[in-house]
């Protein structure tokens, strides 16, 4: 399936999102191509359907699908769930480890396309599986409306880490719409990278985390001038000893950022923090925190943090007084507030990752 | 080297420094003393050019160029370097991101850190969570890396512990070519210290002390040290005035 034309042609673009054509490194790839499936898989244990095959071939999969995310939520589920569900189906087996991850890729290749997409993940008890999710669109491309159903099920001490890098172009309107539920002792890892400007992204995942387990939303954006990024996520901590976390790392170069994040403590001992850090580099641009948290048990801890500001005059004189130049100053607080060491991913991700931040540096001066 | 004539420094609209004059001649080492607060930091960033420390009046020579408006990354790239006494925190830059950005090899970083034991902190954001102690240390760390031909330390050795001002120490004379006969020295010092430990083992050529933002009496420099010691500020103060 990598050999397609288009592919081939649009090889840097999506490299540019952690797509390699180069499957040795991989566990498995999958491609939306505007709303055409390819799913390919090399791992043992591992299950990789394209939805359309998901639905009519494994028992079970249909009666999964919306029931995480609401049909009825929005105007976008209702325009997902009228079409025919496009997307991937992954399963672990349960205790499969699998250390190469796993990529996937929306595609839009076709102007003022409408992509839908709907996926769901299933991972067994104790299996643990990295995913990297790229979105882009093809460079001649400048208009578009994505919108992604994933349902997530993270077994009793399984492991996932779902990796996002966003490259739409300039007029693309994006409304992922994402529901996870990590049962007892799992863990959920979802990092959110945007490179470029899309119109408008507007995404709030939902997490229910069971007794002991985990779920982490973080998200690193640069939002250039005329974007609109209104992220958040919710957490239910829902079983005694469960935790939470949202992490947001914004940058404003003139768009609009907002960040949002809403964790509830349902459950004793449970753990929950969110933490917020803004940049605003021009002054068109705004950032507006917006943190909620809700205890609805006397035994949590539940904390958020926000710090919203330009960058410091002296960080950027300290680095002049070492011979940088004020752009190249700049270049480097941005990329080290876009440290992706926050995400804690795996080694292979993280390179992948560390490209990404790269470019954002180089980009956004 | 350097030359600064009658300097006038305002800070958020107060005046700092009020007609400082100050000569450094290449090879030479200074040592700057005074009371906090009475502008010795200030005179530093001055020198070095940083925006909120304005010069409404006066020169700053270097190098027969007057740099008094250039920016500090020129400066810097003319041969001037600092070390803070409270240097910011970059977060998610690596101290040994930083030593190769400023165009060293790895060798020359490692060795460098070794000097200064601080090779725990070469992988660490830069200061972020730094002890007092380990700060100095990774300031001078960066000065040696970046080889000024004027090094500006301001108080390299507070909150230093006995052995590490020893190390700090050794970086100093190293920076400033100690090891060298006089004649073949070229860079040029200028030490702030309340301790004088410093001055034990770098050995200085000229003392200043700074009051309320004036350079009041200039001399020996262990001579000041130990008069300050005995009788404080004023009085060394009074013992130049008499000499006038
Ligand atoms: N950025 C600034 N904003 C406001 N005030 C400042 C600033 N920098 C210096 N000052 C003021 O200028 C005066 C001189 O400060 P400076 O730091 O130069 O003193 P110093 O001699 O280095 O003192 P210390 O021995 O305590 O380090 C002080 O009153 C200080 O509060
Ligand atoms: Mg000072």
């Amino acid at each position: 399936m990598l050999e397609k034309d288009i592919i081939v042609k649009e090889r840097d673009v999506l490299e540019r999102v952690g797509f390699v054509l180069d499957e040795k490194e991989r566990s498995g790839s999958f491609i939306l191509l505007d709303n055409e499936e390819m799913a390919s898989n090399y791992s043992e244990g591992v299950t990789l359907y394209s939805m359309g095959k998901a639905v009519q071939e494994i028992k079970g999969v249909k009666g999964k699908l919306w029931t995480l995310v609401s049909k009825e939520k929005d105007q976008w589920t209702k325009l997902a769930a009228s079409q025919p569900p496009r997307g991937y189906f992954i399963h672990v087996a349960k205790g499969v480890k699998v250390d190469k991850p796993l990529q996937a890729c929306f595609f839009i290749a076709t102007s003022r396309l409408t992509q839908t997409t709907h996926n769901l993940i299933v991972l067994e008890d104790g299996a643990e599986l990295h995913i990297l999710n790229g979105c882009a669109t093809a460079s001649y491309v400048n208009m578009g409306l994505h919108v992604g159903i994933t349902e997530i099920f993270v077994g009793k001490g399984a492991f996932l880490s779902y990796t996002m890098i966003h490259d739409w172009a300039e007029q693309v309107e994006v409304r992922p719409r994402t529901g996870v539920y990590v049962d007892e002792g799992g863990k959920f890892i979802s990092n959110y990278i945007t490179i470029k400007k899309s119109k408008i992204t507007q995404s709030y995942p939902q997490a229910i985390v069971e007794r002991e387990g985990s779920a982490q939303f973080a998200s690193l954006v640069y939002a250039p001038a005329n974007s609109i990024y209104d992220l958040g996520a919710r957490i239910y901590l829902n079983g005694q000893g469960a935790s939470g976390e949202i992490i947001s790392r914004a940058i404003s170069g003139g768009g609009k950022v907002y960040s949002r994040g809403h964790l509830v403590g349902n459950a004793p001992g449970i753990k929950a923090h969110m933490s917020c850090d803004g940049l605003l580099l021009e002054e068109k641009g705004s950032i507006i925190a917006i943190p909620e948290l809700e205890a609805n048990h006397p035994d949590v801890e539940m904390s958020h943090e926000a710090a919203v500001g330009r960058i410091a005059e002296e960080e950027i004189e300290y680095l002049m007084s070492r011979g940088f130049s004020p752009e190249e100053a700049k270049s480097l607080i941005i990329k080290g507030f876009l440290d992706p060491e926050i995400l804690g991913l795996p080694p292979a991700l993280q390179q992948e990752v560390n490209k990404t931040i790269e470019m954002i540096g180089e980009g956004s001066l | 080297m350097l030359l600064i004539e009658n300097l006038w420094v305002e800070v958020e609209g107060q005046p700092v420094l009020k007609g400082i004059n100050l000569r450094v001649k290449s090879g030479e080492t200074h040592v700057l003393f005074g009371p906090n607060g009475a502008g010795k930091s200030s005179l530093f960033f001055a020198i070095m050019g940083f925006s909120r420390y304005r010069v409404v009046e006066g020169k700053i020579i270097f190098k027969e160029r007057d740099i008094t408006h250039l920016p500090p990354h020129e400066r810097a790239k003319l041969g001037l370097g600092i070390s803070f006494q409270r240097p910011p925190s970059l977060r998610g830059i690596k101290l040994y991101q930083l030593g190769k950005l400023m165009g060293k090899s790895e060798e020359e970083i490692k060795r460098y850190a070794e000097m200064l034991s601080l090779n725990g902190l070469l992988y660490r954001d830069v200061n972020l969570g730094f002890s007092g102690g380990e700060m100095k240390r990774s300031e001078i760390f960066q000065l040696l890396l970046q080889e000024p031909d004027l090094a500006l330390i301001d108080e390299p050795e507070s909150g230093v512990d006995v052995v590490n001002i020893g190390i700090i120490a050794e970086a100093i004379k190293k920076l400033l070519q100690k090891d060298m006969p006089i004649l073949e020295r070229k860079r040029s010092g200028i030490i702030i210290t309340h301790t004088g430990f410093i001055l034990e083992k770098v050995k200085a050529d000229r003392g200043h002390l700074l009051m309320d933002g004036k350079i009041v009496c200039s001399g020996n420099p262990e001579e000041m040290f130990n008069e300050i010691k005995l009788k404080g500020y004023k009085e060394c103060v009074k013992c130049w005035k008499k000499t006038l």
